[in-house]
């Protein structure tokens, strides 16, 4: 008998397994497969084939409001990716290096609550307060700040992206052994070297990754967006929403096609970066303790 | 000296924890104090009243309390987050019920072909959310690719049996639609934690299971199932909580007659502008889940000491 068996018989359980594995994937590709094959359909009816056209991607570069609400996204998750690494790797360190201090439980809920939390509630909460931040500055100075805008959106993302950041890098740092950093600093290393040497290299992937998933979640960030645009500031979801609550629109498949080929571009090359980094690295390391012994 | 030097982080211990801490505090702590605040507040006109006013020698603290007496008596409120409530937990059992298999699965497959698979379960992660759920706009529509096929299938006799929608071949703008939408958006959310516990755990302890006479259904059950428990809790709040709050998913697929208390926020906020009523929503919506939300925290807490 094999033991190591995890469920009824060998054959019968891969078969099923496989089964469920590819009945799942069908499951979660299927609507990306209908976006970009619908976006190539030559009909008036959106979801009846009639026959292939590149029209809604030649009318998706005459799009005025679509490609302003790309460019003002696209700055939006730049600025968010950014400040979200620098954030977030400081939370993840202040939760991995330091054990003990005040307040702890509640900075590690704080962190980790945007990650579930309705984004009504954010949104909502997060436009009330800079609201009266702005009427507090009107009344003081007769200067509102901070205007609803590009500004107020970037706060909202940057919570969101501190959140996921934050989990990224931080699981990064667990499984870094603590004997490279301590093995430079009994060689001598200043603090500041052992740092920018050894810990930032370790963690580099990890901050990279962390950076392309806040990117990507500010782009598609509707709800957030909603609550703190102003006038003048409507993100590429808010225009796509705005057209998906009227009904089905060949131009949002065009649009979602070609986001689907960047984001799988970029996210394969990333990794495929990574992976070459990762080898490398563990080549290195291979060398130096061939070297050491 | 050298302990010293190991506590010393770049620009030091205090920016390191505090830049991030007052960053929290000032943008996602006081905005809920405020919205607290706002909840209990009468309206002037644009201004909100303060709460408390010195007139006359007299100190008063004014609470308006009449938000919350009209959502705890208006039936159409409390039947709204009964509801949300419910398509919440609904979709969390079937996000676990599919998940579960499919982690499982995922974590004893071959080692060398599980990168791609986790690839695989990421990268619709990566390609954008509002786009995912339009496209079930298409595929539940009339002549969508899903919609025939459950009509061919005759599946949707059996789902106007069960009450989930109001006629054969009419699945958009329903509680089907909805909960479709919901499972396929968070159920990678209840897959990758599941499959990072899955994928870590002893496969000798089944040995030894079985060594001792177990079937393999029974060392299932008692063996895999509550070494995974911490994946289970951490998925099924990763697709609860924010499943009571959804507002782009009911608005997109649940058509006018599925309440979902996100979308009475929204409208309190977008469509009455009654900033003290949407924040009295806001502040009952979180009251339904703090205690998710603790169980979540605790639990992320704890998976963070162990591996620590």
């Amino acid at each position: 008998m094999n033991a190591k068996r995890p469920l009824f018989g060998d054959a019968f359980n891969r078969a099923f397994g496989r089964g469920w594995l590819a009945a799942g994937f069908l499951f979660l590709y299927l609507p990306i497969v209908a976006l970009v094959v619908y976006s190539f359909n030559d009909s008036p009816l959106p979801t009846v084939w009639g026959g292939f056209t590149l029209e809604w991607y030649r009318k998706l570069a005459d799009d005025r409001e679509m490609l302003a609400g790309l460019w003002l996204s696209l700055r939006i998750a730049f600025f968010t990716a950014c400040a979200s690494v620098v954030l977030g790797t400081l939370a993840a360190f202040a939760l991995v290096k330091y054990r003990r201090f005040t307040g702890r439980t509640l900075f590690s809920g704080m962190v980790t609550a945007p990650l579930v939390m309705p984004e009504v509630i954010v949104g909502l909460s997060l436009l009330l307060m800079l609201v009266s931040m702005q009427r507090a500055t009107q009344a003081a100075f007769g200067w509102g700040f901070p205007e609803r805008g590009m500004l107020t959106i970037w706060l909202g993302h940057l919570l969101l992206g501190l959140a996921y950041a934050t989990v990224v890098i931080q699981a990064r740092l667990q499984d870094m052994p603590p004997q490279l950093e301590e093995a430079a600093m009994d060689l001598g290393a200043k603090p500041a070297q052992v740092f920018w040497l050894v810990t930032l290299p370790m963690i580099a992937q990890s901050m990279l990754s962390a950076w392309l998933l806040t990117f990507t979640l500010s782009l598609d960030d509707v709800v957030l967006s909603a609550f703190l645009s102003g006038p003048g500031a409507t993100t590429m979801p808010l225009v796509i929403f705005s057209r998906a609550r009227l009904g089905l629109s060949p131009s949002i498949n065009a649009v979602a096609t070609v986001i689907i080929v960047i984001v799988a571009v970029g996210v394969v090359l990333a990794s495929w970066l990574i992976a070459r980094a990762e080898r490398r690295r563990m080549l290195e390391m291979a060398a130096a303790a061939r070297a050491g012994a | 000296m050298k302990h010293l030097l190991r506590r010393w982080l770049p620009g030091g211990r205090a920016v390191v924890i505090g830049l991030p801490f007052a960053w929290l505090l000032l943008f996602f702590l006081l905005p809920f104090l405020i919205v607290l605040r706002i909840s209990v507040s009468e309206m002037e006109t644009v201004q909100f009243k303060d709460l408390l006013t010195f007139r006359d020698g007299l100190l008063q603290l004014t609470i308006k309390l009449s938000n919350y007496q009209f959502i705890t008596q208006d039936d159409l409120y409390f039947k709204t987050y009964l509801a949300s409530l419910k398509y919440a937990a609904v979709t969390t059992v079937l996000c676990l019920a599919i998940g579960y298999p499919f982690a499982y699965f995922m974590a004893r497959a071959r080692a060398t072909v599980q990168p791609a698979l986790l690839m695989l379960v990421m990268l619709p992660f990566w390609t954008s959310f509002l786009l995912r759920v339009y496209a079930w706009k298409g595929l539940l529509g009339e002549n969508g690719w899903v919609a025939d096929a459950l009509i061919a299938l005759r599946i949707d006799h059996v789902l106007v049996a069960a009450g989930l929608i109001p006629a054969a071949g009419k699945f958009m703008n329903t509680p089907f639609s909805l909960v479709i939408g919901m499972v396929y958006t968070y159920l990678p959310f209840m897959i990758l934690p599941l499959y990072a516990n899955l994928a870590k755990m002893d496969l000798r302890l089944l040995e030894a299971a079985s060594d001792l006479g177990a079937t393999p259904f029974k060392a299932f059950w008692l063996v895999t199932v509550p070494l995974s428990k911490a994946g289970i809790i951490a998925g099924s709040m990763l697709v609860f909580i924010p499943c009571v709050g959804e507002f782009v998913i009911p608005e997109l697929l649940g058509g006018p007659q599925t309440l979902m208390i996100g979308r009475v926020l929204w409208d309190e906020f977008f469509s009455n502008n009654d900033w003290p009523m949407a924040s009295s929503v806001a502040v009952v919506m979180i009251l339904l889940i703090i205690v998710p939300l603790a169980l979540f925290n605790k639990y992320q807490a704890e998976a963070v000491e162990r591996r620590a």
